[in-house]
């Protein structure tokens, strides 16, 4: 009885889910927002169970997990259970994290064990120790300007297009490609 | 940042995705793939002078099926694979049918066959080049499967790689064909499938650098 009540719940919970990023796909705001939202808190729950032993690279990976899916939210298909698509993206990230750390553990001594950690809530969004704000900053002006007008300061194409002197569509781009450079330095690729 | 700006930012201005985006790009690919290939097969080979004689015989007709399947078997394992979580079911039993079929047949052509001109229908007269023409003439396909691959997100690279090196692999063999004068059951299930291989074997080897993302 217990475990049936279980899986309904959680099929409501990927129900929910899925309507939101459907919504938000199909370009409605806010309900991509509380998509990302409940995402976050979803991702949150998820890696940390299956990073116990690194606590503090929780946070960081919930956050280069929604920049993945974010970038790659064209990759969805409407068929498929959320929850497989949400899992496989947070699985192939944990695991190229713990391939870039056995690789840096192979050249320097890992010496950052931390043992007293509480931990908050999975909803309450921490702060990750590597700063997006400071990764943006190095990415060059055509990708950065549309970013922070766009996404930071929330105007629309046509403004930003204007007061940066670029095309709408160089705009456009520039967002699309900023993106994508951003999770790549995220990564260590760049 | 905290991961509610984070969230934030990504929610700002994200706008509509276009739907379909997978079937433009990999038809594009496929396209761009097949149009390579065929100048690359007029500039180095020319079609066989009896194409048109050809082209009547059922046989011809077959091998060409038999690529095409496998063109489209791998395309299906490609698109899903191009996407996270989609595994591949029972498009493994759309990719073994092709080659099941023509190893049936090709059996059944060498059974009734003299014992002594079994070796002819199978090595025909141009083994030593066959596989390693349609490697060739899969080049161009390559790259542009992986190009479109690389618009999406596969997580398992080894596979996904393996699957644009078929699917290039593929191309290669159906443009290949209209030179070749090749057209035993037994010839075309081992060499050209050989030559399909390579470049599936090449995009297995290379899909986990190709394809991170």
């Amino acid at each position: 009885m217990q475990r049936i009540e279980e899986t309904d719940r959680l099929n409501a919970g990927e129900e929910r889910l899925r309507s939101l990023l459907l919504r938000g796909l199909a370009g409605d705001a806010p309900a991509y927002r509380a998509f990302l939202q409940e995402l976050s808190a979803h991702l949150r729950g998820y890696l940390r169970k299956r990073l116990a032993g690194l606590p503090d690279e929780v946070e960081d990976l919930v956050q280069e997990s929604l920049l993945a899916m974010h970038n790659q939210r064209h990759t969805y298909d409407a068929g498929q259970p959320l929850t497989a698509w949400i899992h496989a993206i947070a699985k192939y990230k944990l695991i190229d994290l713990l391939r870039r750390r056995a690789r840096r553990d192979l050249l320097t001594d890992p010496l950052d064990e931390e043992f007293d950690f509480a931990s908050p809530a999975d909803t309450e969004a921490a702060d990750a120790r590597r700063d997006l704000g400071k990764l943006l900053a190095q990415l060059p002006d055509r990708q950065r300007l549309p970013i922070v007008h766009m996404k930071l300061d929330g105007l629309s194409v046509a403004e930003t297009a204007r007061l940066t002197g670029m095309s709408e569509s160089a705009v456009k781009v520039g967002v699309h490609r900023g993106m994508k450079a951003l999770a790549a330095m995220v990564r260590g690729d760049a | 940042m905290r991961t509610d700006e984070l969230v934030n930012m990504l929610a700002t201005g994200a706008g509509a995705v276009p739907p379909n985006q997978a079937a433009r790009r990999y038809a594009t690919a496929l396209a761009s793939g097949v149009l390579g290939a065929a100048l690359l097969m007029a500039a180095l080979l020319g079609p066989r002078p009896d194409l048109a004689a050809a082209v009547l015989l059922p046989m011809f007709w077959v091998k060409l099926g038999f690529v095409a399947c496998l063109a489209t078997a791998g395309l299906l394992a490609a698109l899903r694979l191009s996407r996270p979580g989609l595994r591949l079911t029972w498009v493994k039993g759309a990719l073994a049918a092709p080659v099941l079929a023509i190893w049936l047949l090709a059996a059944v052509v060498l059974a009734r066959t003299d014992a002594a001109q079994r070796a002819e229908l199978f090595f025909g007269s141009t083994w030593n080049s066959c596989p390693l023409l349609v490697a060739l003439l899969s080049a161009p396909a390559f790259a542009a499967v992986v190009w479109a691959m690389q618009g999406f997100a596969p997580t398992r690279l080894r596979l996904a790689g393996a699957a644009a090196g078929l699917v290039a692999g593929a191309v290669g063999a159906l443009v290949y064909s209209l030179h070749c004068p090749e057209l035993a059951a037994p010839f075309v299930g081992f060499w050209y499938l050989l030559g399909m291989l390579i470049p599936t074997a090449v995009g297995a080897l290379f899909g986990p650098r190709l394809l991170r993302w």
